[in-house]
């Protein structure tokens, strides 16, 4: 197919301009809006300076979408929004209606079709996530099984709003972590445990070794005679810690290891500047196996999270900002999970996280 | 979603995919029976399963190291994608991802979206990901033959591809102005307006490494902007907030405890309700959107609008991970695309010249200090850039005016 000549090629024109797609009342009334209220769980009004409504019916949906259902959507806006739908930065979809006697109608077609309304203000929407095993090469666990499996058991705080804020939950199947896990209020990391596997004769042919050794973070990688005189690496195992960035770079510098692969689970980051600053996520377990199709030990780990946050935070409090309050030793405590030398940090400013003050709790 | 029982007429997979299956049940809609649905039309979708299936067995990713593929006269917007099992399951031997830049806050119209399908129908695997952390439709796995058709199809409909590689990423926004009273800016129209200004960055990699542009029109941040891109655009406003007092007496009467739960979180500590009046010294607030949020009803961004700039996000690779830093506090909404234009420059300047392979700007700026960087760029230190000034004394002196020659 790629023989016949590029006739008058298209090139550099960019997406479709930004108010393509907008339905009238948006378009009538952009940048007019005066306030919003919820109506129910998934479910918004927006009020427009001119006395105009717009209602949002936001549903979750799996991220990883067949075509068929991608116009089974297209098939419901047409019924119920004349045509007009959007998704959203965490990749739940949104009907947008101007008829509120639609929006019953709409909801009740979601749940039928199997797809939960909800996902909005104080609940759990969903985990933004990553390719797995699904698409991506360096992969240390899969990202929609565990999305799938966590959500299973968290489908209650999607549909209803009964947290003491937003709970923003993210997966990324390794460290290069694409997507939000280091700045959610749970995160679920893929991680390796081992040094990568050199592979000399595929490392002269398919690496450039200056930018293989510039790739280490601890400097870990450093240049050997290989076989037949050919230029290869070897790692330093004891400063290694696989954090697979020399694969990312180099293909003979193989990770994947089935058995030692798994999980670690990070809380407390956030984005938004509500009270207090955008913050990093921290580590709550350093390790949970790799267990597919369903990951019991995650799923049992980030619902402890979820229920001893919803049992203590107070109104508003994301849940960076409840142990803020309750401080890490009563989190361990309340959590039952163990804490380890892994939790001390020791890469370059690992003091910053020392706790220098005599405030302690007894 | 309800085509689970397609399973059984699976066109491409042979094998059984017990362990998938099982992510077939509860209640979340299911990435299994999306890969099931897709089978429909499409032998690779079949194959995908079953060498999911396998991965799922053998607990490893089957996809081989990287991959070159594009279409001509672009260096970027594809993910070459090969299997390392190709010969169990040929229909994914090839496998790659195609990122289409999507509509400014992902609005569609079902045409558009029915125009995606049919394209994907015949060029794809019928798989998508709606849509991409940075943003762009996601086209999940096709053949290197059909790169270059797909994209002309794409093109004639009016969508082009997104970034990947060391070039400009797609930039992305939250829905601003056109759903939320919260905006301060255009952040769509921005959005929009430097996707285009950049385009030739965009497909035609030609940086030391990625660079994201997110833009959110408050400070709520909704598409996270200040962790994941090199410059985040985070809309806030100059003057007091508008309060309509009647409304908070309402929120009031309704039950909400406005002392403890607006002005007792509000981090400036500048609020004061004392049962009838609600006031605010809006010089001590830090715009952070908590008692707007509480009560959208009755409290409103100023109307002296704009946006604070912010540069260096990264995730953890190579020197940790970073948010984005403040380098300026304040820019008017109208001046915003022409001073985002200078400002990018000067930094693409600054990077082109001073920055190594594969590092990211924010890691730049830890390198040569933000100091130093501030020369580079030409702008002035302002204290909002720092949470404190330093508080050791190795500082880099210049040279006195007399020392000069």
């Amino acid at each position: 197919m790629t023989t016949t000549p590029l006739q008058p090629r298209i090139t550099d024109i960019g997406p479709p301009a930004y108010d393509k797609y907008l339905p009238p009342v948006i378009r009538k009334n952009y940048g007019a809006w005066k306030y919003h209220e919820k109506l129910a769980p998934g479910v918004l009004c927006h009020v427009a300076e001119s006395g105009d409504r717009l209602y949002t019916v936001r549903a979750g949906t799996p991220r990883l979408l067949s075509i068929q259902t991608l116009r089974r959507f297209a098939d419901l806006a047409d019924k119920y929004c004349d045509g007009y739908l959007r998704f959203t930065s965490r990749n739940n979809i949104e009907f947008l209606l101007e008829d509120a006697t639609q929006i019953e109608p709409l909801k009740r077609e979601l749940v039928t079709l199997g797809i939960p309304v909800g996902g909005m203000n104080n609940a759990i929407s969903n985990i933004v996530h990553t390719q797995g095993w699904v698409h991506c090469h360096a992969a240390a666990t899969d990202a929609s099984g565990l999305v799938k499996s966590v959500m299973d058991a968290l489908i209650d705080h999607f549909t209803q709003e009964d947290l003491p804020a937003k709970l923003r939950i993210a997966v990324a199947c390794c460290l290069n972590m694409c997507g939000a896990v280091h700045c959610s209020d749970i995160a679920i990391l893929g991680v390796h445990r081992r040094p990568p596997k050199v592979q000399s004769e595929m490392l002269k042919k398919a690496c450039e070794v200056p930018t293989l050794i510039a790739s280490c973070p601890t400097g870990a990688i450093r240049p050997v005679p290989g076989v037949g005189g050919k230029q290869s690496v070897e790692v330093i195992e004891e400063q290694c810690m696989y954090c697979g960035n020399c694969f990312s770079v180099c293909p003979a510098m193989r990770m994947a290891d089935a058995e030692n692969d798994g999980l670690s689970i990070w809380v407390g980051g956030k984005v938004s500047n509500a009270r207090t600053a955008p913050r990093f996520s921290r580590l709550a377990i350093p390790y949970l196996p790799n267990h597919p199709p369903r990951w019991p030990e995650v799923v049992d780990a980030v619902v402890k999270i979820v229920d001893v946050y919803r049992g203590e935070a107070r109104k508003y409090e994301r849940v960076g900002e409840w142990i803020d309050r309750i401080g890490w030793p009563r989190f361990f405590e309340l959590t039952g999970f163990e804490f380890t030398r892994y939790h001390i940090d020791d890469f370059k400013h690992a003091g910053m996280n020392f706790a220098r003050s005599a405030h302690v709790r007894h | 979603m309800a085509d689970g029982d397609d399973g059984k007429s699976l066109k491409g997979c042979e094998r059984e995919t017990p362990l998938l299956d099982e992510l077939e049940k509860g209640p979340w809609p299911s990435f299994v029976t999306e890969i099931k649905s897709a089978s429909a039309t499409s032998e690779s979708a079949g194959d995908l399963l079953g060498q999911l299936e396998l991965s799922y067995e053998d607990k490893v990713s089957h996809w081989k190291h990287g991959g070159l593929v594009g279409v001509l006269g672009y260096g970027g917007g594809v993910i070459g994608r090969y299997s390392d099992v190709g010969d169990k399951f040929p229909k994914v031997a090839h496998f790659h991802t195609l990122r289409v830049n999507q509509p400014a806050a992902w609005f569609y119209s079902s045409e558009a979206l029915r125009t995606i399908c049919d394209i994907w129908e015949r060029h794809g695997s019928g798989l998508t990901n709606m849509h991409g952390s940075t943003g762009d439709m996601i086209l999940l796995g096709t053949t290197t033959d059909h790169l270059e058709p797909a994209f002309q199809e794409l093109t004639r409909a009016g969508f082009d591809l997104g970034g990947s590689g060391s070039a400009v990423r797609t930039p992305s926004c939250c829905v601003g102005m056109a759903r939320c009273e919260w905006a301060c800016f255009d952040a769509m129209k921005l959005c929009y307006d430097l996707t285009m200004a950049y385009q030739d960055e965009i497909h035609r990699p030609a940086f030391p490494y990625k660079f994201k542009i997110k833009c959110s029109a408050c400070p709520n941040d909704c598409v996270a902007a200040i962790a994941r891109a090199d410059l985040s655009v985070i809309g806030t406003w100059k003057d007091e907030i508008r309060i309509d007092q009647a409304e908070v007496a309402n929120y009031a009467a309704a039950g909400m405890d406005i002392q403890r739960d607006v002005c007792g979180n509000c981090p400036g500590k500048c609020m004061d309700w004392d049962g009838k009046q609600l006031s605010i010294n809006n010089r001590d607030c830090v715009r952070c959107m908590h008692c707007i949020n509480a009560m959208p009803k009755a409290l409103r961004p100023g109307n002296e609008k704009g946006a604070v700039i912010l540069v260096g996000a990264k995730a953890p690779i190579l020197q940790g991970a970073l948010l984005s830093s403040v380098l300026i506090p304040f820019v008017a909404a109208e001046e915003l695309l022409e001073t985002l234009k200078e400002l990018i420059q000067r930094i693409w300047d600054f990077w082109d010249e001073y920055g190594t392979n594969r590092e990211r700007i924010g890691e730049l700026i830890q390198r040569v200090g933000l100091a130093a960087f501030l020369d580079g760029i030409g702008l002035d230190p302002v204290p909002e850039m720092v949470s404190a000034p330093r508080d050791n004394p190795y500082i880099y002196y210049q040279p006195a005016k007399e020392d000069e020659a």
